[in-house]
């Protein structure tokens, strides 16, 4: 028995891809798989590590506990769509260079979509409110004294962006 | 790590969506599915059909009134989590709210979604139960009104039929002269917890007429316990060791690979202690 598939439109990035999935597709397969954007990291699947965070309209979500039929019409921001349009890093990825906030990189992508959305939502957070931002994800590197400084960095320099804006 | 294939449909109606279960025994309703997924995934659960209701009108609500609070099927615990009149009616919602998952998965999943999977170690059951609250269902008969204490009948297994869908779940407001607290012990903050507790506690000027606790992850089945007579009318430390000894007498801890049903009843009956203590100082704050 051939499985039925179901053609989507996903746009991701602000760019509109189709792809044919059968149901059962999770999204970050779809991502990486039918989309080729491999940034989004699948750890354990099943929702504990946050390794695949994506932001879904502007909110962070496991890509792993979504199907791809599910995320159609939604607007979806992965790891590569967080760098500034000159191709520049953009504040969180800066701060996590800055602060040695990665170590072998593999929880990194989520951590980035979690803590873009994280001070989007709290500009200003204080270390236990870092803390708690990425209380969702795990580092197996156990790299969270960095990541936690990242954060309040990465608000920092979001903050110098709004009033270089303004 | 993968689903086993299903048929899904995304309908645009109720009576559509309750069609679709209608022509299928093996099929379930995918709402949020931060624990549907999961168990699809690893293959715990394999429907033959995916009913996703995320396209039904009407069903993205929070309606807040001096009775209580009505959560529609569609609304993501990081909504309820955040409307101010919810936490005014009701602020036990929103302080066991605050300890369901992390706020990634809180974004995505539904308060009703996590009502209807009953398990006994999530937040919301068991605070539903503690409220007396109730859940509206819709079925090919109509809609019908679930109380809650018709609603939890064994692990992971609710009262509801396969070809009903959950539409509403209401939680009552605050009576007058009450505190409620909530508080509970996980590994890491957000994970499912080793045991957690809840407490009411109504006051007739200073004493305690009233006190009622519930328990989540002790238990197969979210546990309440009336907690007034052994309290005596009185928060002291005598009294919350006799409430406390009262609680650990109905429940019986299970062992697990998370805890041991001894440690489970030490974290029961300190929590006991601590949420009936915070409960009644609410319940003495609202007063004055």
């Amino acid at each position: 028995m051939t499985e039925q598939t179901h053609e989507i439109r996903l746009n991701v990035n602000g760019v509109e891809h189709e792809a044919a999935v059968p149901a059962r597709r999770l999204l970050s397969d779809a991502l990486r798989h039918d989309l080729g954007l491999t940034g989004t990291h699948v750890g354990c699947e099943h929702g504990v590590c946050g390794a695949c965070t994506v932001l879904v309209d502007g909110q962070p979500m496991r890509s792993c506990l979504m199907f791809a039929v599910s995320a159609a019409g939604h607007e979806i921001t992965t790891v590569e769509g967080l760098a500034r349009p000159d191709g520049e890093l953009g504040p969180v990825q800066q701060a996590f260079r800055e602060c040695h906030g990665l170590q072998c990189g593999f929880c990194t992508p989520g951590f980035l979509t979690t803590i873009t959305a994280g001070i989007a939502e709290n500009p200003d957070p204080t270390e236990d409110e870092a803390r708690d931002m990425v209380a969702g994800n795990l580092c197996r590197c156990t790299g969270y004294q960095n990541i936690v400084k990242a954060v309040c960095r990465a608000a920092e320099l979001a903050r110098a962006d709004e009033d270089g804006a303004a | 790590m993968k689903p086993a294939p299903f048929d899904y449909v995304r309908p645009g109606s109720l009576e559509e969506a309750l069609q679709a279960l209608a022509g299928h025994p093996g099929a379930k309703v995918l709402a949020g599915g931060q624990s549907l997924v999961p168990l699809l995934s690893m293959r715990l659960a394999a429907p033959a059909v995916l009913v996703d209701i995320n396209d039904l009108p009407d069903l993205d609500h929070v309606r807040v009134s001096a009775d209580g609070v009505r959560i529609g099927a569609l609304a993501r615990h990081a909504a309820v989590l955040r409307d101010p009149d919810v936490a005014r009616v009701q602020p036990l919602v929103p302080l066991a709210l605050a300890n369901v998952a992390h706020a990634t998965i809180r974004n995505r999943g539904t308060t009703v979604g996590s009502l209807v999977h009953a398990d006994a170690a999530a937040e919301m059951p068991m605070v539903l139960r503690l409220l007396d609250g109730s859940l509206d269902v819709a079925g090919p008969g109509g809609r019908r009104t679930i109380p809650v204490a018709e609603l939890y009948v064994g692990p992971l297994e609710s009262s509801l039929h396969h070809d009903e869908i959950a539409v509403e779940a209401f939680f009552p407001a605050l009576a007058p002269h009450t505190g409620v607290a909530f508080e509970e012990i996980a590994r890491r903050h957000g994970d499912y917890a080793m045991c957690g507790v809840a407490a009411v506690v109504t006051l007739d000027g200073d004493r305690v007429v009233q006190a009622r606790a519930g328990y989540l992850s002790v238990s197969d089945v979210p546990a309440v316990i009336d907690l007034t007579d052994a309290l005596g009318g009185e928060v002291t430390e005598a009294s919350l060791a006799a409430a406390a000894d009262a609680a650990l007498e109905q429940l019986e801890p299970e062992t697990d690979i998370h805890a041991t049903a001894d440690y489970r009843a030490h974290l029961a009956r300190v929590l006991t202690a601590r949420v009936v203590t915070a409960a009644h100082e609410n319940a003495r704050e609202a007063r004055s």
